[in-house]
């Protein structure tokens, strides 16, 4: 504080030397007080609170009934279902997301916006309604059920349909991420590299795939995380079979629904968990992006 | 737990799994508060029907609203068996999605109903508010508790035993029925989807001052959260709820499975299921196995739809279909 008693004398040279020095704290302590405990407030109480009540509860009654609702039998089916869509639906969209983001970076087509626009769909589309289109298409009233049913096929109401649904609500993830990434790089990397020769497979996995790997890497773990969280969409096409079509967002509500609350938490402590292994991968990424980019 | 044991267990249940497909599997779609009373008796008809055949049978379940479910099953979930709240919802399934015959409420004995129940009140601890009766329900400052009449089966025989209690009244008529229901409502600060949510918004959340819930449903909250915390007050009428079964012909025939779900729905007729039925508050209409449960039932005057209403059929179209008198009388937020 001595500076600013100094400063005092030559005011307007203090505060120009000031914005040069810190440009980010010239504002007046309180105000800084202010704003750091009202964000750290809202971030306890909405954040931190919650994950801890998560936990809290699911140890309510000791590890012994918290490990029983993990490997109950419908608790099991549910974390094999959850890990089977997200392990159908991460490659599709790893597959879909690197093809469409690589087409629309690296070559002008007419409806390039128009595919853009189609990606962000599933973002601007509430899953309820993506879950409701499914069972209007595929259910035995609608516009494929007839021909569905002569041939035995089950889509909705079954694992094909939760699959499907999670694929939708993924879609835009990788694909989001590598679009700028891509353009921003342009092309004279690739041209370069078939220039000196190489085929256009040798660019891609060579030069391409090797300059968004982070953001590809950052896609799939959102992408996942999604993927996995999903509720909306697939509780409209699950049925709620028991120990078949149930994942574990709803197999959640299930156990709450029945009173049993301690078996809730637990199996909800794991989607938690998951969010934060999630969060940690998350970070590394960014960090280990940071360093190759610097 | 290490990584090795979560996948041996992962293993196990991928096994468990496949060992299960290959026994007979029954899917029953059912309304909400039926789960703890499903997961016991389809224990029982496993055991059941091992000892009688030497077959395996899983009986696997889904449950939620009762509207929700036969929307489900007539888009396509393909239950050999529906056993829900009432009788109009399996008639839904029946019109749209022709999977069974139209009288299927005929194939067994008692209106396809192998267990009933009823409507009563369940409020706090002591009964803080004093209430006793339907007419105590409309006073002013009382937070009533029911689901959605649009979407729970349960919400409906509510919402028409307080319409049938105000006609019963002396001077009593549609007009004053209506009045009264109307006034009821606006005591609703919040409607659920299904019976099982509007219960965990009382007990869990603490809204409202009573809660119109299926009987077995109160003494399942009361069993399950403490007599510490809420009781049963048990209305002056109430009404006789059929929650009716029966086969999903062509699925059954599809899967293979109409024998055993044939047998499945006839085991709840039984003194075994009967029992089960009795043990999880349903009132069980066997009359040995009723005698032995009469203890846990108050007796309170029941009118039966078909007197009072003529029939589900119509009271759908009178009350529930859009314009009738609920959407008439309901007003979101209350007053």
């Amino acid at each position: 504080m001595s500076a600013a008693a100094a400063g005092a004398l030559h005011a307007p040279l203090r505060t120009r030397h000031d914005h040069q020095a810190s440009p980010a704290t010239r504002e007046a302590r309180w105000v800084r007080i202010t704003l750091l405990t009202v964000s750290l407030g809202f971030f306890a109480l909405f954040l931190l609170l919650p994950l801890v009540a998560v936990f809290a509860e699911a140890l309510r009654k000791g590890w012994g009934v918290y490990f029983a609702a993990l490997v109950e039998p419908d608790a099991l089916s549910a974390i094999k279902l959850t890990l089977f869509a997200a392990a159908v639906s991460v490659p599709l969209n790893l597959l879909f997301g690197i093809s469409a983001a690589w087409a629309i970076a690296k070559f002008q087509f007419p409806g390039k916006q128009f595919l853009i626009t189609l990606i962000d769909l599933p973002f601007s589309v509430s899953p309820v309604v993506a879950g409701l289109v499914y069972v209007l298409v595929f259910g035995t009233q609608g516009w494929l059920g007839p021909w569905l049913q002569e041939h035995d096929l089950r889509i909705v109401f079954a694992v094909p349909g939760i699959v499907l649904a999670t694929v939708f609500v993924t879609f835009p993830f990788v694909a989001r991420e590598l679009i700028p990434l891509m353009e921003a790089q342009g092309r004279e990397e690739e041209e370069a590299a078939i220039v000196l020769g190489a085929t256009g497979w040798q660019a891609f996995w060579r030069v391409t795939l090797p300059n968004v790997k982070w953001g590809l890497l950052y896609g799939v773990i959102l992408c996942n995380a999604r993927a996995m969280g999903e509720f909306g969409a697939v509780s409209v096409v699950s049925g709620h079979i028991r120990g078949m079509t149930n994942t574990l967002p709803l197999h959640v509500e299930i156990l709450y629904n029945e009173y049993n609350f301690a078996a809730a938490f637990a199996v909800a402590s794991l989607l938690a968990l998951l969010a934060l292994v999630t969060l940690a991968l998350k970070t590394w990424v960014e960090l280990k992006s940071g360093e190759h980019a610097s | 737990m290490s990584r090795s044991t979560l996948f041996a267990a992962l293993a196990a249940s991928h096994f468990l799994a496949a060992g299960a497909l290959a026994d007979t599997t029954l899917l029953n779609v059912s309304y909400d508060p039926t789960r703890e009373l499903y997961q016991e008796f389809n224990a029982a008809f496993a055991k059941h029907w091992k000892a009688k055949t030497g077959e395996t049978v899983t009986v696997r379940q889904s449950h939620g609203g009762a509207g929700k479910q036969a929307r489900a099953v007539i888009d396509g979930l393909e239950a050999d068996v529906v056993t829900l709240a009432l009788a109009y919802d399996i008639d839904a399934i029946a019109e749209k999605a022709k999977l069974f015959p139209a009288d299927w409420q005929k194939r067994l004995p008692h209106n396809a109903s192998p267990y009933t129940s009823t409507i009563v009140f369940l409020v706090r601890k002591g009964n803080p508010k004093n209430i006793k009766d339907w007419n105590d329900l409309v006073k002013p400052g009382i937070g009533v508790i029911t689901p959605n009449p649009k979407t729970s089966g349960g919400a409906r025989w509510n919402y028409l035993a307080a319409w049938a209690y105000a006609l019963k009244q002396p001077g009593g008529s549609d007009a004053t029925a209506k009045d009264f229901v109307a006034r009821l409502f606006a005591n609703v600060p919040v409607l659920d989807s299904g019976a099982r949510g509007s219960t965990t918004t009382f007990v869990e959340r603490g809204i409202g001052d009573v809660l119109l819930a299926w009987e077995n449903e109160a003494y399942l909250a009361v069993k399950e959260l403490g007599p510490d915390k809420v009781e049963i007050v048990v209305p002056s009428l109430s009404i006789l709820a059929e929650p009716p079964v029966t086969l999903v012909d062509k699925n059954a025939d599809k899967h293979g499975t109409r024998k055993v779900a044939e047998a499945y729905l006839n085991h709840l007729y039984s003194e075994e299921g009967q029992d089960i039925a009795g043990k999880h508050y349903y009132r069980p209409i066997d009359k040995k196995v009723a005698a032995k449960y009469a203890k846990t039932f108050a007796p309170v005057k029941l009118i039966t739809i078909d007197e009072v209403f003529g029939g589900w059929q119509k009271a759908q179209q009178a009350h529930f279909a859009d314009g009738g008198s609920f959407d008439q009388i309901y007003k979101p937020g209350g007053k």
